[in-house]
């Protein structure tokens, strides 16, 4: 056997499409994915069914005043906002798994020309938290208004606003998804990644908190995560952004790091 | 086919490749030679344009690498460094290696069974010994049908088994007329493979020849000597401008002179003889001949 075998049908040219398709293999064969997606989906459903089985059975010992600015969204979409730390984590690992591992040489000999790895990557990570979290989502909504409407603190779908914020919950993830693949290619380390992630969504917010008070109202709605839950949030005042400009300002940073992380893969040596 | 123009490499202030010009050809097996550290695997790197060249260029079938519809058609590679991820197994990773290019899965299955891993290809590929990373690393090279293989030191790690294959392979992708470039910092084992050498020195060309015309230009005659009055015989050699290297046990090898000359002169001035033995420069030493003063670590101690 010295001769190798000669490739039946040639190899054909490389495609975004068939990018997708590699990514897309790539993405399911590791076994960070499955653990991580696991826990995003137990996150955004058990948090919101646990709270509100809380709530309920203490809802008797309420003071009338907690009950009157009691707000039913909070309980629902409490998992999906402490889910964004699974989502996150993994879309660092993501890019950062191959550098890590030396992968990366593989996958750049197959494409080349870079960058399509990388809207692969988002693309397929974006579009597999969309499909998984809006059903966990939309299950931890239901489950948790069905338990609170024995008090009738709950609300339905058609209230005002609740369509947009539950979706919008599901499309705040898919934002950190994409964000997080564009940090993981900028810094290259998952542990400078996450360390990033980190501290733009969990280590700002409450920074702001101790600057003057003028100074905080005016950069905290502009800040990622802060500008990102516009979206989520029933109602809007003077301090936050409105739902739809707050969203497309955390789109926009997205596309923002993920730009970044194209012109790190793209002039960075390998 | 390989073509590289100047091709320079920095890193730093460390010039990694110096102006290399080279080309390889199709249908033989081109050993790539040098001592370690002399560019080998940074020259490697900037044919398929992982790294960037500071200066200079390269291309492969007339194009740089990145510019082909389907590179891995072009060249397949196996680089020095692990490139895999630890935790998928070698049939995941060659099969989304394939995807890129549109490659059926039953051509997956069968590099598998050809480099004989059959047993492991669903285990993770960190889990492989260094001979198992090789044959995948290897199975990855072949992937695409490519034109022109290059590997880094592929038989690092194989045991004797392995190396005896990948050198049948070798001859046998160059016999189907394919580009084969492989680099070595082992003279010997690129004498068993090769036809063509292009030696490297410090990032700089040394040689770009048949691995014939190479040990013919660096091959001298040479005689060893081993005699309890060193100091004494050098004298005497220098005399006769012979030059001498000093092995580590402190036999002589000395060059320029015939063993005749130097038993008479050693005859006449009555210093004692233990050995001298007349041989030709083993295709070892006329690398390392060749490449003396090019070492980037240098371990020799040369009395000329
Ligand atoms: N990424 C890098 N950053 C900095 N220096 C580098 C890098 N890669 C290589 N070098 C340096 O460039 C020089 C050439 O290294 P290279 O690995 O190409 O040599 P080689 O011929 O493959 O050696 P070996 O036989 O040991 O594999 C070395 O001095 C090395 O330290
Ligand atoms: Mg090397």
């Amino acid at each position: 056997m010295t001769a190798i075998p000669v490739l039946a049908a040639p190899a054909r040219g490389v495609t975004q499409a068939r990018v997708v398709r590699s990514e897309w293999t790539k993405f399911w064969t590791v076994r960070s994915t499955r653990w991580s997606l696991l826990v995003a989906t137990v996150l955004t459903i058990g948090f919101p069914i646990l709270a509100s089985v809380i709530i309920s059975s203490h809802w008797g010992s309420q003071s009338p005043h907690d009950r009157a600015t009691f707000n039913p969204l909070d309980p629902a979409l409490i998992g999906s906002q402490i889910a964004q730390l699974a989502i996150g984590v993994l879309g660092v690992l993501v890019v950062s798994g191959e550098y890590s591992t030396g992968m990366i040489r593989a996958t750049l000999t197959a494409v080349p020309k870079r960058l399509p790895v990388l809207w692969a990557k988002a693309g397929v990570f974006g579009a597999v938290t969309f499909a998984l979290m809006l059903p966990s989502v939309l299950i931890a909504f239901f489950a948790s208004q069905s338990i609170l409407s024995r008090h009738d603190a709950s609300y339905s779908w058609h209230h005002a606003g609740v369509a947009r914020a539950v979706i919008g919950a599901v499309l705040y993830l898919v934002v950190v998804a994409v964000l997080t693949v564009g940090i993981g290619a900028v810094f290259r380390s998952t542990a400078g990644g996450i360390a990033t992630f980190a501290a733009i969504f969990f280590v700002l917010p409450p920074i702001m908190n101790v600057l003057p008070s003028s100074w905080n109202s005016a950069i905290s709605p502009y800040l990622p995560s802060e500008a990102g839950r516009a979206v989520i949030q029933l109602t809007h005042d003077s301090g936050t952004l409105a739902p739809w400009t707050g969203f497309g300002l955390f789109a926009l940073y997205a596309a923002i790091a993920l730009a970044a992380g194209a012109v790190v893969l793209k002039v960075r040596d390998a | 086919m390989i073509a590289a123009h100047l091709l320079t490499k920095d890193y730093g202030d460390k010039r990694a490749v110096d102006g290399l010009t080279f080309e390889v050809q199709p249908g033989i097996v081109t050993g790539f030679l040098g001592p370690n550290g002399s560019g080998k695997s940074t020259t490697m790197r900037l044919v398929l344009g992982l790294d960037r060249p500071t200066a200079g260029e390269v291309t492969v079938n007339g194009k740089p690498y990145a510019e082909h519809d389907a590179p891995l058609r072009e060249v397949g590679a196996l680089l020095e460094a692990r490139s895999v991820h630890t935790g998928r197994s070698a049939r995941n990773h060659l099969r989304a290696l394939a995807q890129t290019h549109g490659i059926a899965r039953a051509r997956v299955q069968e590099l598998i069974d050809l480099v004989g891993l059959h047993d492991v290809a669903g285990k993770r590929a960190g889990k492989f010994s260094l001979g198992m990373g090789q044959r995948l690393g290897i199975a990855t090279a072949l992937l695409g049908d490519p034109a022109t293989v290059m590997l880094d030191e592929p038989v690092n790690g194989l045991d004797p088994e392995g190396i005896q294959w990948i050198r049948a392979l070798l001859r046998g992708l160059a016999a189907e007329g394919r580009t084969v470039f492989v680099s070595s910092h082992l003279m010997s084992e690129m004498s068993m493979t090769a036809d063509h050498l292009i030696v490297i020195g410090r990032g700089r060309l040394i040689a770009d020849t048949s691995v014939r015309a190479f040990v013919a230009a660096a091959s001298k005659d040479l005689v060893r000597v081993r005699t309890p009055d060193a100091s004494a015989l050098l004298e005497a050699i220098a005399r006769l401008d012979g030059s001498v290297r000093v092995e580590p046990d402190g036999t002589f090898e000395v060059a320029g002179v015939g063993a005749e000359e130097i038993g008479r002169a050693a005859a006449a001035q009555g210093i004692v003889l233990f050995e001298l033995t007349p041989h030709e420069a083993s295709l070892e030493e006329a690398f390392m001949e060749i490449t003396r003063g090019e070492l980037e670590y240098s371990h020799e101690e040369v009395v000329a």
